[in-house]
């Protein structure tokens, strides 16, 4: 227990670092592009939402450094991330509210997929060593070096234009109505498969190398000959004895590259016009939406850090030396 | 001596690797193993003594790979006699070897910490041979078993639930000689079990051992480079150097009257903690290269007494000393007849 | 006695691979033996000479002219955009900034990290604690986000700007892997033997540890290329920066924009991406050659599956006595 307290306390300290930076970076960029921002919009906006401008990026502030943060900090503790210039006048976080339902499910499952798909593949290719699977290896690294966004651009092209199986864009079809009624649900998951296997198969290949070279360790630890020994079925040999241990590594490795799969999933979703955190974070770019760039960055950080947690928690349901104390 | 057989290998050879850079780890290897009976197998590292014991449970990992040879294990009919046979284990099939394996040999190996699976319980890792092996067993009575076993060792049962990293040294090891008994074998090859233990921690293991050796009739092998440790606790005792047996022999005999120069060598290589004084002796020289060993004998380089026949022909495993007690082998040219081959036809 | 055994181990960031102590000039030789370090080289240098000198060879890429979506033709090798630009000029162009991008942040943020990871392992106590946490948490806030945010702010930023942007989000892994090597050699005999002698810390880190990493650093700035590069490129895709420098992710954002993949004008956003995959492959396969030599048994493959209850007379034919 005490591990996950740690954790937890890491990224409270992650959490307030984003946030520090956040504060920082506007106010420290040459040629003051927040106050330009400012000066743009400050006719449009009510003066709360100026308000909020004003406490999130020091633009027109009286006050001094760190009082300033600290209204930054008190004003985030209150939910409020200001109003966003592109969607004017809703808030950022309702925007946000409205894209995080779809980001959550297509780059959570399409990361559960990937993981899972993976690791079983990276356990084949680690127990059939020596055959065919090993000509798998070097297209996984191929793979592995193609950037997302152009796997997504070239699945677009292939299965929704010439061969027109899926649709071109957006998250549902414009004609279906939000609910959750089964037409609407059919065509949400139509509009996901490709964005999803997008992802999946850009990120497939870390996990199947990364689960079959930790294998490959492991098969060779005394544990697993001594299983061999006690004349144990060949499936509770490679499952219960290598794999589960071998997973560990993995896991903790899982956390790690959540970030990567983030970056990576906001430029699928860009390329599908999928309506999620990474399509919204797009507009925002172009519109030089700041508190929406910011409230995005914070809440994706938030989320991956959540996910961290979660990871932890499993690590630590699989293995039973971080259950002491200390 | 005249124990019956149980197991029998014969010119047994593993290589490790293959083509011109193969190492040679174990060479035309010939033992018997009696029931109840320890056999200390001794040799110092890089003898081949471990890589002897994994062949002969097909436990060899690559690039290992046996060459030649056979290992014939003498099973006990489950009534009389008539079921009695003999099997190759090297011919086995998958499936027989795994019935066999646990059943009828089991292994204890060097660093618990190493060999017992961290992330599954000790009540797990003593039931799963028995479920393997045992489908009829209900649960209730693999777990009683699971008790009756660290009972046994003289581990507390609610040690049942805990973790190997929660156990110290010797109670890991306890715990892996109670899984190794726990379908009865006949036959436990120990891969020197107390090597990483503290001096205390061992005795009291190899007494343990000892009682339930006594309790059960299962017949030992013991691997170590400790010849000391073998002395007190073996019946017979088999000398390897460089892949070969190079003396064997009942205990007591081989101590008092070594009649071989390596074995000799290492049992004065031990300080007696009584009795007079005397000079410490080592072996000088270093083990010979295994991928490239010279003709005739590999101790030759190193040896004391080297002649000019022990460079050209490799010293066949005759009866030693004079007059000599029987079972003793050593592999010399001092032991034959002013240091002549026996016969022509022994020269390999 | 040489035991072989073929258990290979994965060069992970949580355990320092067992690099051995080779002096800096031999492993560029080791390396280069490679043939997957020859090939991905090759494949580099290819790009760099592309990025050089191929602008000279191919039109202007911003002109724009008459016909729009052209096939590949002769008169344009790669067909033209939508404003009727010559595609292959856009992606000879393109290459420098790809190229400049990845190697300017990645030595920018390598030096970062061996600053960080060194420090980090050698003050030790509190300032490790500091550093290291500072370093993971970098590691675990998404990169993509953050360089959006950075970027964002500097609207229309040059090259330069961007790579330091990018930098700044990728010195964290190898920061920690530097770390760990570090902590490790620091215990190895040798360091020890230095510091009995009475070698100065100085001296230590510099002639003992430092040259040991450096198999290690090259490894790790590779793969701070392949990184570097192809967050640029999403930047790029995503009109992050300027959207008038050619660069392959820029490409594919007009392309995008254009709808290019709707008129199925395929030879406009498949060779961006195809050059990027190359580059990028071309840099994994460097990597994969340094790691091998510097950790030999990766590259060690066990024999295929032994061959139960069969024997196999050793190829040397009569046994040896």
């Amino acid at each position: 227990m005490r591990f996950i307290a740690r954790r937890l306390g890491f990224y409270v300290i992650t959490a307030w670092i984003a946030i520090t930076i956040n504060f920082f970076i506007p106010r420290l960029m040459p040629g003051n592009p927040a106050e330009l921002v400012f000066n743009r919009v400050r006719h449009s906006m009510s003066p709360t939402a100026l308000k909020a401008f004003s406490v999130a990026f020091g633009v027109d502030s009286h006050q001094g450094l760190i009082p300033q943060y600290f209204s930054y900090l008190n004003q985030l503790l209150h939910g409020n991330l200001g109003i966003s210039i592109t969607f004017f006048p809703a808030t950022v976080s309702s925007v946000i509210r409205t894209a995080l339902p779809w980001t959550l499910a297509l780059v959570g499952v399409a990361t559960i997929l990937s993981f899972v798909l993976g690791t079983l593949l990276g356990i084949v290719a680690a127990t059939r060593r020596g055959t065919w699977v090993d000509a798998l290896l070097p297209v996984t690294s191929f793979l592995s070096a193609v950037p997302y966004f152009w796997l997504g651009l070239l699945a677009l092209t292939v299965f929704a234009v010439e061969l027109g199986w899926f649709p071109l864009s957006g998250g549902y079809a414009p004609s279906v109505n939000v609910g959750f009624t089964w037409p609407f649900i059919s065509s949400a998951i139509d509009h996901a498969v490709l964005p999803a296997l997008t992802i999946v198969v850009s990120s497939i290949a870390g996990w199947l190398l990364g689960m079959r070279n930790v294998m490959i360790s492991t098969l060779g630890e005394d544990y697993v000959l001594l299983a061999d020994a006690k004349g144990l079925p060949r499936r509770r040999v490679t499952f219960s004895y290598a794999a589960r241990n071998a997973l560990l590594p993995n896991m903790a490795g899982f956390a790690l590259s959540l970030g990567f799969i983030v970056s990576g999933a906001i430029l699928t979703e860009v390329v599908f016009s999928y309506p999620g955190m990474g399509y919204v974070l797009f507009e925002a770019v172009t519109n030089e939406d700041f508190p929406l760039m910011q409230g995005i960055f914070l809440m994706i950080t938030i989320l991956v850090l959540l996910a961290n947690l979660f990871a932890d928690v499993i690590y630590v349901a699989l293995d039973p030396r971080t259950r002491e104390a200390g | 001596m005249n124990a019956e057989l149980l197991l029998e290998v014969s010119g047994l050879s593993v290589d490790y690797g293959s083509g011109p850079g193969a190492v040679h780890a174990v060479d035309r290897v010939d033992l018997a193993f009696r029931r109840g009976e320890v056999l200390g197998l001794a040799g110092e590292s890089g003898s081949g003594k471990s890589t002897l014991a994994h062949a002969m449970t097909r436990l060899l990992r690559p690039p290992a790979v046996v060459t030649g040879g056979s290992v014939r294990y003498h099973q006990r009919g489950p009534a009389s006699a008539a079921g009695d046979r003999v099997v190759d284990i090297l011919a086995m099939s998958e499936a027989q070897l795994r019935r066999f394996r646990w059943e009828q040999v089991a292994v204890v190996f060097q660093s618990a910490m190493n060999a017992l699976n961290p992330v599954i319980d000790v009540r797990s890792q003593l039931v799963d041979a028995m479920r393997a092996h045992e489908p009829r067993m209900s649960r209730a009575d693999r777990n009683a078993r699971a008790a009756e076993l660290l009972d046994l060792v003289g581990v507390s049962t609610d040690r049942l639930r805990s973790y190997p990293h929660q156990l110290s040294g010797g109670m890991r090891q306890r715990v892996m000689i109670a899984m190794a008994l726990a379908l009865n074998p006949d036959l436990v090859i120990m891969d020197e079990p107390t090597t990483a233990l503290d001096v205390v921690t061992q005795r009291q293991i190899l007494e343990k051992l000892e009682e339930l050796r006594v309790e059960f009739g299962f017949a030992t092998v013991f691997i170590t480079h400790d010849l000391s440790l073998l002395l007190d606790i073996a019946d017979s005792i088999a000398i390897m150097y460089a892949g070969r047996i190079v003396e064997t022999g009942p205990a007591k005999r081989v101590h008092a009257e070594p009649a071989h120069p390596y074995s000799r060598g290492l049992i004065n290589s031990f300080p007696p903690l009584t009795g007079a004084r005397r000079e410490l002796t080592g072996i000088p020289g270093f083990p010979p290269d295994l991928r490239a060993l010279p003709p005739g004998c590999p101790f030759a380089p190193r040896c004391g007494q080297v002649m000019a026949i022990c460079r050209e022909q490799y010293p066949p495993l005759v009866p030693a000393g004079d007059p000599g007690e029987p079972g003793h082998l050593a592999a010399c040219w001092l032991n034959t007849p002013q240091g002549a081959p026996a016969t022509e036809g022994s020269l390999r | 006695m040489a035991v072989l055994d073929a258990s290979a181990v994965e060069p992970s960031a949580a355990s320092p691979s067992p690099f051995k102590a080779t002096r800096p000039r031999g492993w560029v030789r080791n390396a280069l033996r490679s043939a997957k370090v020859r090939v991905g080289l090759g494949i580099v240098v290819f790009f760099i000479l592309l990025g050089i000198i191929g602008p000279n060879f191919v039109g202007n890429p911003s002109v724009t002219g008459p016909q729009a979506f052209a096939h590949p033709s002769a008169h344009h090798l790669l067909g033209t955009t939508d404003t009727g630009q010559d595609v292959l000029a856009q992606l000879v162009d393109g290459t420098n900034v790809s190229l400049i991008v990845g190697f300017v942040s990645s030595v920018i943020a390598t030096l970062i990290a061996i600053a960080i990871g060194l420090s980090s392992a050698f003050l030790g106590g509190l300032w490790d604690e500091v550093f290291s946490t500072i370093t993971n948490a970098f590691l675990v806030i998404p990169a993509l986000p953050l360089v959006i945010v950075l970027a964002g702010y500097l609207h229309g930023a040059g090259t330069l700007a961007v790579a330091v942007v990018i930098a700044a989000t990728a010195w964290p892994w190898t920061a920690r892997i530097l770390r760990a090597q570090t902590l490790s050699l620091r215990r190895r005999d040798y360091v020890r033997a230095a510091r009995v002698v009475g070698e100065s810390a100085t001296r230590i880190i510099w002639f003992e540890i430092v040259p040991n990493e450096i198999p290690l650093i090259a490894a790790q700035f590779l793969i701070t290329v392949i990184y570097a590069i192809l967050i640029q490129a999403g930047l790029a895709f995503l009109g992050v920066g300027s959207v008038t420098t050619w660069s392959w992710g820029t490409m594919l954002y007009w392309a995008q924009n254009a709808s290019a993949l709707a008129s199925g004008a395929w030879w406009w956003f498949v060779p961006p991406g195809l050059c990027l995959a190359l580059l990028g492959t071309g840099l994994a396969l460097m990597n994969f050659g340094v790691d091998e030599i510097a950790n030999p048994r990766l590259s060690a493959v066990a024999k295929p599956s032994r061959r139960r209850g069969r024997f196999r007379r050793s190829a040397a034919g009569v046994p040896t006595s």
